[in-house]
């Protein structure tokens, strides 16, 4: 005990001095550029507000991309070319088939999946009274990391051998209806679904909340016109919501696209990428971190900026022109 | 509203609103069952999680701290050596400036591009902008080797090893570094959309952009800075990736996430502390969600872009 207080006392200095010394040293500077008048005033407020910002994202952001992209011309150490080979292992290696294939599944069942229930929670949310209950209750997925729903549902998904008691979830109700539980993570390739389950539990709030505030928005006149004319329950939604929330539905599922290809922390707490899960940025941290190629690594962490890129352009330019935070 | 369309035009109902609450509340209930399990089984001792699920544990109930306090203070030699108090003390200290760090950067900057004329301002906020589509996988190794080994050109040294790989700072860093396009795009929204009046009387009365930023802007922009703050914190709490890259896994700096993640492939004892682990980790994000979920939701709605 004294042990851990003797190296945690330490470690809350360093977190307050950092603190400290940062806002230090910001008030002195701020209490000194203050003082400057005339000509040089605004050059120099102008540098001491940019100036932070512009060097970290150049240091952190700009200049590590453009090395990401040369090392992924180059050898395992990033000491000498290759030219394009790191990209044509791609094309042949079977294990990479496997993760191009699981990828591929990824991106379109979780995003589908995820935007389909969420647009149907959103709307029959519309129609119940206390409805800001169940909201957060489906929302609140979205609070836990995935390592932690990872490890929720490593005990929904917990097998026990035939004769022990059950007592993971999913054995137990499929042990209810009379069929034989199997070892979930190693059954190909119900597994990768089972992975994608954890995914869609914890996003799918953040498509409903939006969807439903994107419903709510429709103007009511609208509605109420369209009643009069005589469109009801179906009709109405294939013709009046729908349409209306069709962008916001569209931008659900880009964002789905996007973090479908990001998956990491999911596959490698549970499976760590075996028994035919393996996904690309799982795979691109192995590369680097376990097989030690940074060549490799570089050319998936390439083709990962390549795929997510005009998702994203999309989809920021859409929200760009639909809301600003306030 | 909607109680008052629901009243007033039958054609809204879609489907009956019984039909509605049955859907909704089946789908609630699914979606928490898993979250309830872990909570429970939590709670049982080391024992029972094998002998009997929790559902039954429910019937007949038999409850202990045992494993809350074996993973907090670690005196389970089998699995747990030093218990996850450290990590989880680590998370506090990772977080904390990694939320604050960045935030208060990417106003200042928001701020510059908003209301400090100069050449290129546009052009420069656009290319922030653009940078959020960068995904991290991009940054990662040559961010580590700026860390260890600094930067060279040819055998000239332009930058040295910042000798911060493994230390705190070497994770306060690149989430500070991550987190500004979004950041920086989004404060600016806000701080843009401050009313110009007020800005050019204050600088009649000679303040100048200092005076300005911190007297007006500051406390005008908090709505959007609290929101920002919540997302920022939980991305960092909830991060596996940058932890596994930049902390070296060990009890010195790893935090509880990173901790948690390696703990999963042990059975045996180990297995039946996994749940209050996990519950310890969870329990940060989900008392920030239950007590601030308006700022929460509006960070995260703010913040979508990134996940």
């Amino acid at each position: 005990m004294s042990d851990f207080i003797t190296t945690t006392i330490p470690k809350f200095t360093s977190v307050f001095s950092a603190i400290f010394v940062f806002f230090a040293v910001l008030a002195i500077l701020f209490a000194i550029a203050g003082r400057v008048n005339g000509k040089k005033a605004r050059p120099i407020a102008l540098t001491l507000f940019l100036g932070p910002a512009l060097i970290l994202l150049l240091a952190g952001l700009i200049i590590p991309a453009v090395r990401t992209i040369a090392f992924s011309f180059m050898n395992p150490d990033s000491n000498g070319w290759v030219g394009l080979a790191n990209y044509t292992w791609m094309l042949h290696d079977p294990n990479v088939k496997v993760i191009m294939i699981n990828t591929t599944l990824w991106i379109i069942v979780v995003p589908l999946f995820t935007a389909a229930l969420a647009l149907l929670l959103a709307v029959m949310l519309d129609r119940i009274k206390h409805e800001s209950i169940p909201k957060s209750l489906l929302f609140m997925p979205m609070a836990i990391s995935f390592v932690g729903a990872s490890i929720i549902f490593k005990f929904v998904y917990e097998y026990r051998r035939e004769g022990e008691v059950q007592i993971g979830l999913l054995s137990a109700i499929v042990e209810f209806f009379g069929s034989t539980p199997q070892n979930w993570m190693l059954s190909k390739p119900l597994n990768t679904f089972l992975l994608m389950i954890i995914y869609i539990w914890t996003q799918m709030g953040f498509g409903m909340v939006i969807l439903s505030a994107a419903i709510k928005a429709v103007p009511a006149d609208i509605v109420e016109a369209s009643a009069l004319d005589g469109a009801g329950g179906w009709r109405l939604f294939r013709n009046i919501t729908f349409p209306m929330v069709k962008s916001t539905f569209i931008v659900v599922l880009a964002t789905g696209v996007v973090g479908a290809l990001k998956v990491f922390d999911i596959v490698r707490t549970m499976t760590g990428g075996n028994f035919g899960t393996n996904v690309l940025a799982n795979e691109m941290y192995s590369q680097v971190f376990v097989q030690f190629n940074q060549g490799k690594g570089s050319a998936l962490a390439v083709v990962l900026f390549l795929l997510v890129t005009p998702i994203l352009v999309y989809n920021i330019r859409t929200l760009r022109k639909e809301r600003t935070i306030s | 509203m909607s109680a008052r369309l629901a009243n007033h035009t039958p054609g809204r109902k879609i489907f009956s609103s019984r039909l509605a609450a049955l859907v909704v509340w089946t789908i609630t209930i699914i979606w928490t069952v898993p979250t309830l399990g872990l909570l429970v089984t939590s709670f049982k001792t080391d024992k029972d999680i094998l002998g009997q699920p929790w559902w039954s544990s429910l019937l007949h109930p038999h409850f202990t701290l045992e494993n809350y306090a074996k993973v907090f203070l670690g005196n389970d030699t089998q699995s747990l050596n030093s218990g996850v108090l450290p990590y989880f003390i680590n998370s506090i200290v990772i977080t904390l400036p990694a939320t604050i760090f960045p935030i208060v950067i990417a106003t200042m900057a928001a701020y510059a591009l908003a209301w400090i004329r100069f050449r290129g301002s546009e052009f420069l906020f656009f290319s922030i902008f653009a940078l959020q589509v960068v995904p991290l996988q991009m940054s990662l190794v040559p961010l580590l080797l700026l860390f260890t080994g600094g930067a060279h050109i040819g055998s000239v040294t332009i930058f040295p090893a910042l000798g911060i790989a493994g230390d705190f700072a070497g994770i306060w860093l690149p989430h500070t570094m991550f987190a500004l396009p979004l950041a920086i795009y989004l404060l600016h929204n806000f701080i843009a959309s401050l009313p110009r009046d007020l800005m050019e009387a204050a600088h009649v009365d000679g303040a100048n952009h200092f005076k300005v930023f911190r007297m007006i802007v500051l406390p005008l922009a908090i709505p959007g800075i609290a929101a920002l703050s919540i997302f920022q914190f939980l991305w960092v709490w909830n991060d596996l990736l940058i932890a596994l890259t930049f902390a070296s896994g060990t009890e010195e700096v790893a935090p509880i996430n990173s901790k948690l993640a390696s703990l999963v492939g042990q059975y045996g004892s180990g297995y039946t502390q996994l749940s209050a682990g996990a519950f310890i980790t969870i329990a940060v994000p989900l008392i920030v969600f239950f007590s601030l979920q308006r700022y929460f939701v509006r960070g995260l709605l703010a913040g979508s872009v990134k996940s």
